[in-house]
């Protein structure tokens, strides 16, 4: 129940905000890897919101997840403009190599690197352009070895 | 004064590995005993040359690029600190073809300037339009965004100066007198990265256009909703809101803005479905009417613009009023403007105003210079022979006209 007490902490920091609800959880996310389940009620409570509403927008919005992704978040753009330059054949090089790895996979459209596909992103901080299935195995070899 | 080099922080360049050039420049420099300063700065958007390292000489910019971490030692080596020969070497920046025959309005600051200086964005320039803005009548801001024709950038090219009148009229509720600015960052659309590309590189214009059209339709606070696959960007704004709090609070003007992180939802890119995220809920498409501009954020009436469109106010304004009857005077000289396409008005009206030449006493007018139809120098009025766009040549390079 650790995480219920970070939540609150969370919460009443920006319960004042007008339009609270994405700023919320979105620190919820960032703190803990994901909107854990448990945190609806609490939410619900202090923005005076119904836990219907809270579930409607976690469920609604791509960003958020509400279960804990692996050990590094994996992004590839499947977005028009990558895709026009190997972005698909990537990404399904990438959903067999990554197949029971501890990474998590996902697709993202449009990192705003669209001159230099195929573009993927790593834990919304690291970014890679022209990225080729070699240059892909690379790149998850080097996070496979700084365990 | 440190000798500047500039390792650009846009997200393009970082994905081609400007943070390992950054480091290895300040490593190598410390290593040869060189104090230097680097700067982060934006993309001028060549990405077939980044990362572009630019280094400030007496003889200007200097740049070099394609650069990678592995070269910065015989960069060093090549004397490139007082711009030496390289391999990369590719001369001025400012006389690479690709840029030399650009007229930057909205962009002309992005990759010149320190994206975290508000000083830097002061001298190059910036500012200038805010400083105008606050002596003026909140009408008179509108007025100007109206006759310089900017229209929105986000897709429609709605002309903005109408919005804002609509946004000015309109009355708040009692209980909640306040008037919102919502810039549209939303960017969703593969292969546009023009926002992207501002708000990194030059964040304080987007900044100095919110705070602007806060004064002219009376507006305190301003919320930029920014998509979640943009977090170089956040951070940028978030950065010039921190060193820009000052100047945006100054005296009369008090203007708050704030940055909200979208979440991952296309639709939220249309203005509705964006005020219902703001607000916290699923972006779901409100009916109009009402129009955002009568009811727009916690239903208050609201600007809301496109990055671009905002970024662009600023110039305007600092350029003073160019008055209907000059414009209409000019247009009449300039047979080729009635035919410039209606939709990029701005930029073309601009472009041609600077680009004429006084028949009688030759001088090419700045734009300020044709105010009131007359040159500044000879005083005669409205004998304005056109070279637009590249000046001295005597056919529009657009109509293909000749001129006589
Ligand atoms: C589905 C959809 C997506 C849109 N996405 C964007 C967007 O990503 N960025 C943007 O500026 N405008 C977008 N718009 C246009 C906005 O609704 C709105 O017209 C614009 O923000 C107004 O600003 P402007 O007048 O400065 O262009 C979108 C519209 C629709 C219907
Ligand atoms: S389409 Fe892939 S980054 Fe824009």
């Amino acid at each position: 129940m650790a995480n219920l007490a970070a939540i609150e902490r969370i919460v009443a920091a920006k319960r004042t905000l007008p339009g609270a609800l994405l700023p919320v959880l979105h620190d919820i996310q960032e703190a803990l890897g994901h909107i854990p389940p448990e945190s609806v009620p609490l939410i619900a409570r202090e923005l005076n919101l119904s836990r219907a509403e809270i579930h409607g927008v976690i469920s609604y919005y791509h960003h958020f997840r509400q279960t804990l992704p692996g050990r590094h978040l994996v992004r590839i753009c499947c977005a028009e403009a990558c895709q026009a330059v190997g972005g698909e054949a990537l990404a399904e090089h990438a959903r067999t190599r990554l197949e029971g790895s501890d990474l998590t996979l996902e697709p993202v459209y449009c990192l705003g690197l669209c001159a230099i596909g195929p573009a993927l992103q790593i834990d919304e901080t690291t970014l890679h352009a022209h990225v080729t299935p070699e240059k892909f195995d690379a790149l998850m070899a080097a996070l496979a070895a700084d365990k | 004064m440190k000798a500047r080099v500039y390792v650009p922080r846009d997200a393009a360049a970082l994905a081609l590995g400007a943070d390992a050039v950054a480091v290895a420049i300040a490593a190598e420099a410390a290593r040869r005993g060189i104090d230097i300063q680097v700067v982060r700065n934006g993309s001028r958007g060549m990405f077939w040359l980044e990362p572009l390292i630019e280094v400030a000489t007496p003889r200007g910019r200097i740049a070099y690029g394609p650069v990678a971490a592995s070269d910065v030692r015989s960069l060093f080596a090549a004397g490139c600190m007082s711009g030496g020969v390289h391999r990369l070497y590719l001369g001025a920046t400012d006389a690479l073809p690709w840029l030399k025959r650009q007229q930057r309005l909205a962009c002309r600051h992005i990759g010149v300037v320190d994206p975290r200086s508000l000083d830097d964005y002061l001298a190059d320039g910036g500012g200038e339009g805010l400083r105008r803005a606050r002596g003026m009548a909140p009408a008179g801001i509108v007025a100007q965004v109206t006759d310089a024709g900017l229209r929105g950038r986000g897709g429609a090219a709605f002309p903005v100066g109408i919005k804002w009148q609509t946004v000015l009229d309109a009355p708040t509720s009692p209980d909640c007198a306040q008037k919102y600015i919502v810039c549209n960052a939303d960017e969703g659309d593969s292969g546009t990265f023009s926002d992207r590309l501002l708000m990194e590189g030059d964040p304080f214009s987007l900044l100095e256009g919110m705070a602007i059209a806060g004064l002219a339709v009376g507006a305190t606070r301003g919320y930029i909703y920014v998509r979640s696959e943009y977090p170089h960007a956040i951070e940028a704004l978030n950065a010039a809101l921190v060193g820009g709090r000052d100047w945006l609070g100054d005296q009369a003007g008090n203007f708050a803005i704030e940055v909200r992180k979208g979440a991952g939802s296309y639709v939220c890119g249309e203005e509705t479905a964006l005020l219902e995220s703001l607000e916290g809920r699923r972006g779901i498409v409100r009916a109009k009417p009402p129009l955002p501009a009568v009811s727009g954020l916690f239903g208050q009436p609201t600007v809301i613009n496109n990055v671009i469109t905002l970024a662009s106010v600023p110039g305007i304004l600092a350029r003073g009023r160019i008055s209907t009857v000059a414009l209409a005077a000019v247009a009449r000289a300039v047979p080729c403007l009635s035919s410039w396409p209606a939709t990029s008005s701005t930029v073309v009206w601009l472009k041609c105003l600077s680009a004429l030449r006084c028949a009688s006493c030759c001088t090419t007018s700045a734009v300020a210079r044709v105010r009131a139809g007359r040159c500044a120098r000879c005083r005669s009025a409205a004998h304005w022979a056109p070279t637009c766009p590249s000046r001295n040549s005597t056919r529009c390079s657009t109509t293909r006209r000749s001129l006589p």
